[in-house]
């Protein structure tokens, strides 16, 4: 279910895109689209009742064995973090990108309309 | 030999954050190092040729770490992408004379190649994503590195285009990391000849086909190449149709579908349905083009049709498990067909700057006459014309005409036919730009246009001996066997993959 609602999400991202005439809307419609993917990559490492993925020296004095099995049973996956952050930092500078674009675009044509900003054809 | 593959990302990375650094008063020295980095990196691919090796990130085991890895097919791509930025920068050098914020150019193209060098050096699938969103970065950038109208309004249609494609990207990813637990490609094969494709992995394989189709500009998702390419500043374009596309579309997505899933007949089927769709549409589009580089970036779907349609061939005579030597034969013309247009396109692509450069207008109707004018441009246009064209003994006809062999031999006589008709279209297309450019009435306005020695044509000079010269690629069988054959070889071996890169690792140490 929550996967459903992810996807859904996506394709809202993904509708906005297509359908919507104002480049600022495209954009948030492209943030949407990297929301709905960054927060499908934190389900997959999503554990109910997990803790962070460390043991402490203290943890390790009593029973080594006992230690880390329970580490394995009720970690969480730290690597969907990772790329999370990853693809926060790189969705963040081509946003930053798409906005001073629109900015330069709208200096110029003096619009936000997509259907106005249209010299290149053939 | 492994611990120099770092080389090639790191090299390009410090150079993309020391130039801006030099200033107005380094401008000299920035170019001059420019030059040499990629003239560096350029002679390491050399040097790589015949080589493997695997780098491990920070002595990280294989199966968590990220690695690099060096085989026959990254070693072709790392040339490619050697020689055209090598010549693109040296074009580049006096081109970029007419813009403001040359070092910030010169930074992003750094970028450029620190992305593609890194894109096909990487064996771990997230960090080919992240290579790939380097070289995607840069190149929005400098598409919209004009600053004018059209450059702004293609640059924000590719960027917007681009990310949709990074994203579906991106899903695919996560997708194949939730089903196989691993992002090291060769453990993601490993997870899926165990598992076999599921539905997951079946979905997660669609949206690699349309967000690479995307960054390759199949034709299906090609809206965006024929508005972005034209509006870079020449270098650039140069960059982008020659190497950017492959790398970041064709590379990528071979890679994934022989070496990671592994080939089947309905995904074999989707490429070559997409070349043929590119293949035809493409040349059909550009033929009625009358600006000279809109009519080149057209030129470059079609061509990336003929990659397409050679990989796409292979795939599927060897899901098919028919006869190996004609599945390789297949790749093989698509491999080389890739590189071919590589230096063709390239050069191309600089020509066209030359001539906007000495008129100031890329419009065929407003040129002609310029054979004099511009005596080293048009020599070399005339070259790089007739290897796009196919016509013997220039590089194109070799790679042509082993794709028409290949179809031929996989019983599809009317794919054979279409290649060489979509050929003889591009030849009359070609024949215009000639007529148009450089024949016919010189007009008044054009009779002071002067053409840029130095060394702008020398880069033309060179892309279009490469020109000549690469049909020994295919014709000397010492080149053959160490140049193309192992790059032939790592796309056969399909999903032996996985096991050579473990080997390979666990030999090391």
């Amino acid at each position: 279910m929550p996967y459903a609602l992810c996807f859904l999400l996506f394709v809202i991202g993904l509708y906005c895109v297509a359908v919507k005439k104002n480049l600022v809307k495209i954009v948030i419609g492209l943030a949407v689209m990297e929301y709905a993917v960054n927060l499908f990559l934190i389900m997959l490492g999503f554990r109910k009742g997990g803790t962070a993925p460390i043991i402490g020296r203290a943890d390790l004095q009593s029973g080594t064995d006992r230690i880390t099995a329970q580490f394995l049973n009720s970690v969480v996956d730290p690597l969907p973090q990772a790329l999370v952050l990853t693809s926060i930092v790189i969705s963040l500078g081509s946003l930053a990108l798409l906005i001073s674009i629109c900015i330069r675009l709208y200096s110029k044509y003096g619009t936000f309309d997509i259907t106005e900003i249209r010299r290149l054809k053939g | 030999m492994s611990t120099l593959l770092p080389a090639f990302v790191i090299a390009p990375l410090v150079a993309a954050f020391v130039l801006p650094v030099l200033g107005a008063r380094g401008k000299a020295v920035a170019k001059v190092l420019a030059v040499l980095v990629t003239g560096s990196m350029l002679a390491l691919a050399v040097f790589c040729v015949g080589r493997q090796g695997v780098y491990q990130v920070g002595n990280w085991p294989l199966r968590i770490g990220i690695v690099l890895v060096l085989d026959g097919l990254s070693c072709l791509l790392l040339l490619a992408v050697g020689v055209v930025s090598t010549a693109s920068v040296l074009f580049g050098i006096r081109y970029m004379e007419q813009y403001t914020g040359q070092s910030k150019y010169l930074s992003l193209f750094m970028l450029l190649v620190t992305g593609m060098n890194g894109l096909v050096l990487s064996g771990d699938i997230f960090n080919l994503f992240v290579f790939l969103e380097i070289a995607s970065l840069a190149s929005y950038a400098l598409v919209g590195f004009g600053g004018e109208h059209e450059e702004l309004e293609a640059a924000f249609k590719y960027t917007v285009l681009g990310n949709v494609g990074s994203t579906l990207i991106l899903l695919g990813i996560a997708l194949v990391y939730g089903n196989t637990g691993a992002l090291n490609m060769a453990y993601v094969s490993r997870a899926i000849q165990q598992t076999g494709v599921n539905t997951g992995l079946a979905f997660a394989l669609a949206l690699f086909v349309v967000g690479f189709g995307l960054k390759a500009a199949l034709v299906p998702f090609h809206a965006w190449l024929p508005d972005a390419h034209p509006s870079a500043p020449a270098p650039i374009s140069a960059m982008l149709s020659g190497v950017l596309i492959k790398t970041l579309g064709v590379y990528a997505l071979c890679r994934l579908i022989f070496n990671v899933y592994g080939v089947s007949v309905s995904v074999a089927w989707v490429l070559i349905a997409l070349g043929v769709v590119s293949m035809v549409i493409g040349v059909f589009c550009a033929v009625g083009q009358w600006d000279f580089k809109r009519l080149l970036a057209y030129h470059s779907i079609s061509q990336m049709g003929y990659v397409v349609i050679g990989l796409g061939l292979g795939a599927l005579i060897l899901a098919q498990r028919r006869s190996l030597a004609w599945a390789s034969l297949a790749i093989l013309g698509g491999l080389f067909h890739l590189v071919n247009h590589a230096a063709f396109k390239s050069l191309l692509f600089l020509n066209s700057g030359s001539v906007q450069m000495a008129t100031g207008t890329r419009q065929l109707k407003q040129l002609g006459g310029l054979a004099d004018r511009l005596p080293v441009t048009r020599a070399t246009c005339m070259i790089a014309s007739a290897s796009i064209a196919g016509v013997p003994p220039f590089n194109g006809f070799w790679s042509k005409l082993i794709i028409v062999l290949a179809a031929v031999q996989a019983g599809m006589i009317w794919l054979g036919a279409a290649t060489v008709l979509v050929s003889l279209v591009t030849l009359i297309s070609f024949l215009k730009v000639q007529r148009y450019v450089f024949l016919g009435e010189l007009p008044d306005s054009l009779r002071e246009a002067r053409e840029h020695r130095g060394s702008m044509a020398v880069a033309m000079v060179a892309l279009a001996c490469l020109c000549v010269g690469m049909g020994l690629l295919l014709l000397v069988p010492a080149l053959k066997s160490t140049v193309l054959d192992p790059a032939v070889q790592v796309l056969m071996e399909g999903l032996g993959y996985s096991t050579r890169v473990i080997n390979l690792c666990s030999s090391k140490g």
